[in-house]
This record gives structure tokens, C-alpha cells and sequence, in this order.
């Protein structure tokens, strides 16, 4: 039976979460890659509100294809979260408590990780078709201009994502390859 | 000589678009279940199991198989004996605009590489064009995403450097790509030729069908040796461990400088689309 969390995360459900685990996730996340990234962390060094608020919520690094008439969005997989590491830790100060992408993150954003609480989740790159599935709302909450990169408001049910970076400094995509390196 | 009608190649360019986007090559998807029922690791077989999953959700539901649809790249054979009456680049980028348009693909391009401004119908095309006998013209359409095409390299080895320094490079490559291009990944390879030969035929590469083998028992027997290497990395199904790492190493070789040893690596996500079609 695979563990179900539900947005916005708490401290305590984080405390839960051990890197290699299953998890279905539901709830509210937002989608988030480089320019919009770029826009949110420049409005946070200058003071500016941003479109929403960064507490206990989700990043999805995702840029959809665009959804076809009756489709609530289109082809929505994970992009490589290390053009992110930039960005990301000033946004896990501000609250940011989750993240899921794809791929390698930095030193310095696995240490935010465990100083803020917060984690990392790895979706299936690849797997755009199946994952649109469990998005059951999409809307674009900010920077519309920005088309597949601007940020929509997505709320999920069951989506599958496996914990990548979790408080206690662990990485799986590390343990992963020190146990099936022949 | 014959005559060809700009309204053909331009359908068909947009046609190769939709489906190449839509519908994963048969041999990619049988070796994506050949590795699911072979992996050892649980969390592997479990993405592996997503990825076979989300073949046939894509080609049931004509959704893209990855958001990522990619730089559009056509490998275009032209017939000697074929007259175009038009600009062929012009008709493949009127197709891909189409394409991309009509089939709701997401546009991925920008105008300039610095000042980044997206073009909104994922045109220009990256093509490349090759003068063959006869009177048809061939258009392999191949998508390719940036996650992995980051991850691809190029060095100019010195060239008593040799073949174990040329293994090493390739097998370093993916090692160092780790989770990020999507694996099980196919690792095109372009041995030879000059700095921008070899970059092209790692790319040209990535279109060999999986069913056929290197026609030199020299490569063959290296595309194996390589691919056994990189499967003990432990890299697995999207780096989260395993031993299903590249489902195919493919070696594409050509004449070099006495004084030169290219080699170029080309990753591919498991995602390889490509589609041909003649006209």
C-alpha cells in the first residue's frame, strides 16, 4: 500500500518521508520552470509580492503541451530540476516545501533541503501522457506571456512521485547507484 | 523528372509531427518491456512500468508521449531525379508550424539563444539534407527534447589515445548524466569525421532500428561491450537504481585527419521518437 500525503506539506508529514519511497501525492501544487523562476526570485529580492503564497507548498517543474479543447491540460512530465538549483533555495526560505522534477540537485540545495524541512520528489520523466491523468485542475495563476512557462495553479489526485532528497541528507539517486553498481 | 507538390511535403511534415510526437517506434516500446520484465530493482521496474503505460495512454489518446516535444530535426534524403518548384527548408518549416499548431505540441523554440524569445510555432527546423539517386524524397522526422540532448558531449581525443580512451569517454558521459537525460536512455555515438561530423553522426545514429546490428563485427561487438559497461553503473530507470540504464549503444563511424580522433555522444531519454515517411 503506497503512502498518500496531501498538500499543503507539514514539517511532520516531511518527517515521514524516507528517500526511495512511493508516495501519491494530492492537493494544490503550482508549476514553476526557469523563467518563472527567474521572475519569482526577483520579486522576492526586491520585496515584491509574488502570486502566491510559498507556505508548506509544492513546485512541479513541468511546461505542458498545450491542452487540447476538453482536456483539462495536455502532456505534463517532469523537466530537469537542476536548471532550478539556482532559485530554489531563496524560495525554500520563503516556505517552499516541496519540490518535484527530475534529475540531480546541487550542494547547496540539499542543504536547504534539510535546513528548511523540505523535499525533493523525482516524477517519471517521459511519463507526460500517464501523469496529465492525475491532474484534475489546471489554471494559469501568473505570468500568462510566458506560455508553457508561465505558472498554473494544478490540483492533483494520486500522483505518483518517488522521495528523491529527504530531510535526513539522504539522496536516492546516490544509494540507488551504490546498491546496483556491479 | 518529377514533379512534386509543395502542398504534399508540407501535409506530410505536419502529419510526421502529430504522430512521431504521439506514437513511440515499435522496437523502442518493445525494448522499454523487455527491460520492465527483466529489472531487478522494484523502484525501476515500477518506472519502467509508468513509461510502458504512458506508450499506450499516448497512442490511444493521440497525447504526446513527452511535454517535450522537442527541437523539431529532419534527416531529409532527396531524390536527384526530383523537381521542386519551391523552397524545400520554407515547406518543412510551413509543416512543422502546422503540426505543432494543429496538434496542440508544445512550441520549444526560441528566436535567439540569448535573448530567448519563444517563436511560437517551434520553427526554424533543424534539418539536414542529403542528394540520393532516384525520384523520391525521404523525410525522417526525429523530436528531440533538451533534457537529454544537454547531457550529450564531444572530445577530440589525441589518436594513440585508442579505443579504450574512446570507451571510457562514452561510458564517463552517461556516468555523469546520471538521472537527467531519462534513462534507460539510447546513447548515440559518432566516431570520427571532423568536430561537427562527429556531433551529426551520433545524432544520425540514434535512427538505426534495434534489430539491426552494427554492420562492422568490430562496432558490434563494442556497442555490446558498451552497453554491458554502462548497465553496471547502476544508474537504472531515472537514476533511482538499477540495472537498466541504456536500452541500446549505437556507433556510427567515418573517415578521420591522421592527426584527429572525434568522438561525439548524442543521449537520448528513452522517449526516441522518429518517424519516416516517403513521398
Amino acid at each position: 500500500m503506497m503512502k498518500r500525503i496531501t498538500t499543503p506539506l507539514t514539517t511532520e508529514v516531511i518527517s515521514t518521508l524516507n528517500c526511495g519511497e512511493q508516495v501519491l501525492l494530492s492537493g494544490i501544487i503550482y508549476t514553476a520552470r526557469d523563467s518563472a523562476h527567474k521572475r519569482l526570485t526577483d520579486s522576492i529580492k526586491k520585496g515584491e509580492e509574488i502570486p502566491f503564497n510559498l507556505q508548506g507548498q509544492i513546485i512541479y517543474y513541468v511546461g505542458p503541451t498545450p491542452a487540447r479543447p476538453g482536456q483539462v491540460i495536455g502532456s505534463a512530465g517532469p523537466t530537469t530540476s537542476t536548471r532550478m538549483d539556482e532559485y530554489a533555495p531563496l524560495l525554500m526560505e520563503h516556505g517552499l516545501k516541496g519540490m518535484i522534477g527530475k534529475g540531480k540537485r546541487n550542494e547547496s540545495v540539499r542543504k536547504s533541503i534539510q535546513a528548511h524541512q523540505a523535499v525533493y520528489f523525482a516524477a517519471v520523466g517521459g511519463a507526460a501522457a500517464l501523469i496529465s491523468q492525475s491532474i484534475i485542475s489546471a489554471k494559469v495563476l501568473a505570468y500568462p506571456e510566458l506560455g508553457p512557462e508561465a505558472i498554473y495553479q494544478l490540483e492533483v489526485k494520486d500522483f505518483p512521485v518517488t522521495v528523491v532528497n529527504d530531510v535526513y541528507g539522504r539522496d536516492m539517486y546516490e544509494e540507488g547507484i551504490a546498491k546496483y553498481k556491479i | 523528372m518529377r514533379e512534386l507538390d509543395k502542398e504534399i511535403v508540407v501535409s506530410t511534415i505536419s502529419r510526421l509531427c502529430l504522430e512521431a510526437n504521439t506514437n513511440l517506434p515499435l522496437d523502442v516500446a518493445k525494448a522499454i518491456n523487455h527491460a520492465k520484465d527483466n529489472e531487478v530493482s522494484a523502484c525501476g521496474r515500477d518506472v519502467l512500468t509508468q513509461i510502458s503505460r504512458n506508450i499506450d495512454i499516448a497512442r490511444e489518446q493521440h497525447m504526446p508521449l513527452c511535454q517535450d516535444t522537442g527541437a523539431a530535426v529532419f534527416f531529409v534524403e532527396l531524390g536527384r531525379d526530383v523537381h521542386l518548384n519551391f523552397d524545400l527548408e520554407e515547406a518543412i518549416n510551413e509543416g512543422v508550424r502546422d503540426g505543432y499548431t494543429q496538434g496542440y505540441l508544445r512550441k520549444s523554440m526560441v528566436r535567439d539563444p540569448l535573448k530567448r524569445v519563444n517563436t511560437n510555432d517551434n520553427t526554424p527546423a533543424i534539418i539536414y539534407l542529403k542528394s540520393v539517386a532516384g525520384e523520391k524524397l525521404k523525410v525522417t522526422f526525429a523530436p528531440k527534447g533538451g533534457g537529454t540532448e544537454n547531457m550529450s558531449t564531444l572530445k577530440l581525443l589525441m589518436p594513440y589515445a585508442g579505443e579504450e580512451a574512446v570507451k571510457e569517454f562514452i561510458i564517463d558521459t552517461v556516468k555523469q548524466a546520471g538521472p537527467n537525460p531519462c534513462p534507460p536512455v539510447i546513447v548515440g555515438v559518432g566516431i570520427g569525421g571532423t568536430f561537427e561530423k562527429a556531433a551529426y553522426l551520433a545524432k544520425e545514429a540514434l535512427l538505426r532500428p534495434f534489430d539491426i546490428v552494427h554492420s562492422d563485427p568490430y562496432y558490434a561487438n563494442m556497442e555490446q561491450e558498451l552497453l554491458e559497461r554502462i548497465n553496471a553503473l547502476g544508474i537504472g530507470p531515472m537514476g533511482l537504481g538499477g540495472r537498466t540504464t541504456a536500452l541500446r549503444v549505437l556507433i556510427n563511424v567515418f573517415p578521420c585527419h591522421i592527426a584527429s580522433l572525434p568522438v561525439a555522444v548524442n543521449m537520448q531519454c528513452h522517449c526516441a521518437r522518429h518517424l519516416e515517411h516517403e513521398i
